[in-house]
């Protein structure tokens, strides 16, 4: 076990590009550490970079309190999953697992407790004399981590791991990993593009943009305080929505939409907002702080009316669909509230939930 | 008019097999009667090559009677050949010289593949497009200048100078199969190798040789059979009886002058041609699995 340290860390490629642009990350001893965002920013290129299967073109890689920069994969003492299992097709299950054991000499009676209690707890014991193209999906990837967890190595590296498996199994497969990591604690890095993954796995989530860390912080925090709007809107699903908005003072702190609606701050944000004053911004409010309205609002709450273009409703809840001034929203609304296209919803927005962000730097404030 | 019960319910004739079925049918039989042509044409040399071998001299210098039949069957030209000293000679040459290029040629072959299709240094694109384009140079038009490179050795008329040049000819493709084979391979299984501890030596033993044996076994056939069909390099640099490979052995044996032995000629070609037959008929799946990996992944 080991903590990792990932020390101004760049990685470019022929032609100047890069793919890394310089991150800092310290990741601790046990932690679960998330690297989510879009495709090619960075994120399975930092996991390689940490195994050691591409070269660090500056900065430093540290894995428990070494330099590991010119260190070979093989001496990393880190395992890794990969997204499409990597498993060797002509040996069986209990070879594959053994194979890192027996390369680095173990006596065969210890290579057989490893691979046996890895099994018992991935609950692969049977399929042991297996071959790979024997097993489906989600075994193959049970028998990928069994033979990362076989060497009790001090990081576990998973590149994806869940990608090629289908919906459910993917969900199951989550909750094993979760498992897994509660008995065997290692420090692990893990590598998704699926901020739900990202969320339900983490200790702590880095979201990771063209090269850059844009955040790091406990799935919570980065859901109701993100820093950036790429952040805000990477997180969560449905997507955080974004108007056009301008902070003006009219008998109190208000952002006004660009149809005119105008929308008091609530009172703890005044001070926040106050020097923005004038200034255009976006609003960006979640779908979930925008549902159907009640008898009685709390403080803070602001209504507004939705002309619907679509519903979709989702059973424990309907979104809905509609337009602020030409630009698309998505409320979420309780299940029983009838409504349907072309119809006018009334909506209840709650500010005290509200983000602003300053547009010329993409930043929350 | 449709046929009607006596409840003048109308009944549809139906076909046993769907229209798919049909043309699926016709195209199975068009196929069978393309491919028998073929066959003939590829199966009346060996056959004509057989019927020979099994006739006395006298049968085949016969005016009367079918040719494409044996009248009387007899086994002397293959008794006489197998205790001929130097067609067993000959036999020898070919068995040695086939092992030991089949042995170096694959040896070549799968580290130059390996280190092309996995290592990743500079070049390694425009050398493996480089290896492809030597095999395209025909052996015919290289056989006088290496003349002068092989005479500078002392090898002329020597039978191991069939295992020097005989490589250079089946190299080039075996590494060409072996590059498409291992590049198939994806990528992450080497990566997963080198992160449980293996070395690139042991990468390649213990798990892109077992993995690639189709590509592998392609490659040693078709390496297998420059060395044993190879005539034009026997005949060019090997002269005296005791060198020469089975090829040009019974060529130079068994014509003498304008007298040409038939009977004996066919049966020593059916004892050359048995040892790639077996090796064929056992490795078949492998090779076809092994051309058409290459082919799309190359």
């Amino acid at each position: 076990m080991a903590n990792v340290s990932i020390r101004k860390v760049v990685k470019a490629y022929e032609g100047d590009v890069q793919a890394v642009k310089g991150i800092d990350l310290e990741i601790n001893d046990h932690e679960f550490v998330v690297l989510v965002g879009p495709s090619g920013c960075g994120k399975s290129t930092t996991l390689r970079m940490i195994a050691g299967l591409e070269e660090i073109t500056a900065g430093e890689i540290w894995i428990g309190g070494d330099v590991v920069n010119d260190v070979p994969p093989r001496d990393r003492d880190i395992a890794m999953v990969f997204q499409n299992y990597a498993l060797y097709p002509h040996m069986s299950v209990f070879e594959n697992m053994a194979f890192g054991l027996k390369l680095r000499k173990f006596p065969k009676d210890e290579i057989k407790r490893r691979v046996d209690d890895a099994a018992k707890m991935l609950d692969i014991q049977m399929l042991l004399d297996r071959k790979p193209k024997a097993l489906s999906g989600g075994q193959r990837q049970r028998v990928a981590m069994g033979r990362a967890i076989v060497r009790n190595p001090k990081v576990f590296l998973f590149d994806e791991p869940l990608s090629n498996l289908d919906a459910k199994l993917r969900v199951q497969m989550r909750t094993e990993i979760k498992k897994v990591h509660q008995l065997v604690p290692t420090t692990t890095v893990y590598v998704t593009h699926d901020q739900i993954e990202a969320m339900t796995l983490a200790d702590r989530v880095v979201v990771m943009n063209h090269g850059i860390i844009e955040q790091v912080g406990a799935p919570q925090e980065l859901y109701h305080n993100p820093q950036t709007r790429f952040v805000a809107g990477f997180i969560g699903s449905p997507a955080m929505n974004f108007l056009p908005c301008q902070v003006i003072d009219e008998g109190g702190l208000k952002v006004q939409l660009a149809d005119g609606t105008k929308m008091a701050i609530p009172a703890a944000r005044v001070d926040r907002y106050g020097p923005f004053k004038g200034q255009k911004m976006t609003l960006g409010i979640r779908p979930e702080h925008m549902t159907e309205t009640h008898d009685s609002e709390k403080p803070g709450v602001q209504l507004m009316n939705a002309n619907v273009d679509v519903i979709e409703p989702m059973g424990m809840e309907t979104l809905v669909h509609h337009f602020v001034d030409g630009v698309a929203v998505c409320s979420r609304i309780d299940p029983n509230v009838q409504t349907g296209p072309g119809q006018i919803l009334p909506l209840a927005i709650d500010m005290n939930n509200m983000h602003l962000v300053e547009d010329a730097s993409n930043r929350v404030v | 008019m449709s046929a009607t019960t006596a409840n003048n319910v109308p009944v549809v004739k139906k076909s046993k097999l769907g229209s798919l079925e049909r043309q699926r049918l016709w195209s199975v039989r068009g196929s069978f009667a393309a491919l028998s042509v073929f066959v003939v044409i590829f199966l009346i040399p060996p056959f004509y090559m057989i019927m020979t071998s099994l006739k006395s001299s006298a049968e085949i210098s016969a005016q009367k009677g079918n040719p494409w039949i044996v009248q009387n069957p007899t086994l002397d030209n293959f008794i006489h050949l197998a205790t001929d000293a130097s067609f067993q000679r000959y036999f020898l040459n070919s068995v040695w010289v086939t092992a030991l290029v089949v042995v170096l040629s694959m040896t070549i072959a799968i580290l130059a593949a390996f280190s092309l299709s996995r290592m990743g240094f500079k070049g390694a694109t425009v050398l493996s497009t480089g290896v492809f384009l030597t095999y395209l140079v025909p052996p015919s038009l290289l056989f006088i200048p290496l003349f002068q490179i092989v005479g500078s050795l002392g090898l002329i008329n020597n039978t191991w100078v069939l295992v020097l040049l005989f490589p250079t000819l089946a190299v080039p493709f075996c590494t060409w199969i072996m590059i498409g084979y291992f590049n198939s391979i994806p990528k992450e299984l080497d990566e997963a190798a080198l992160i449980d501890g293996a070395s690139y030596p042991q990468i390649l033993i213990l798990i892109f040789i077992p993995v690639a044996l189709p590509g592998i076994i392609a490659a040693t056939i078709f390496a297998f059979t420059v060395a044993w069909g190879g005539f034009l390099y026997p005949l060019a640099y090997l002269y005296s009886s005791d060198q020469a490979t089975l090829t040009v052995g019974i060529v130079r044996e068994l014509i003498r002058g304008d007298v040409f032995a038939w009977g004996m000629i066919m049966a020593a070609c059916v004892m050359a041609a048995a040892p790639p037959v077996i090796v064929y008929t056992f490795l078949m799946d492998y090779y076809v699995a092994g051309l058409t990996a290459g082919a799309t992944k190359g």
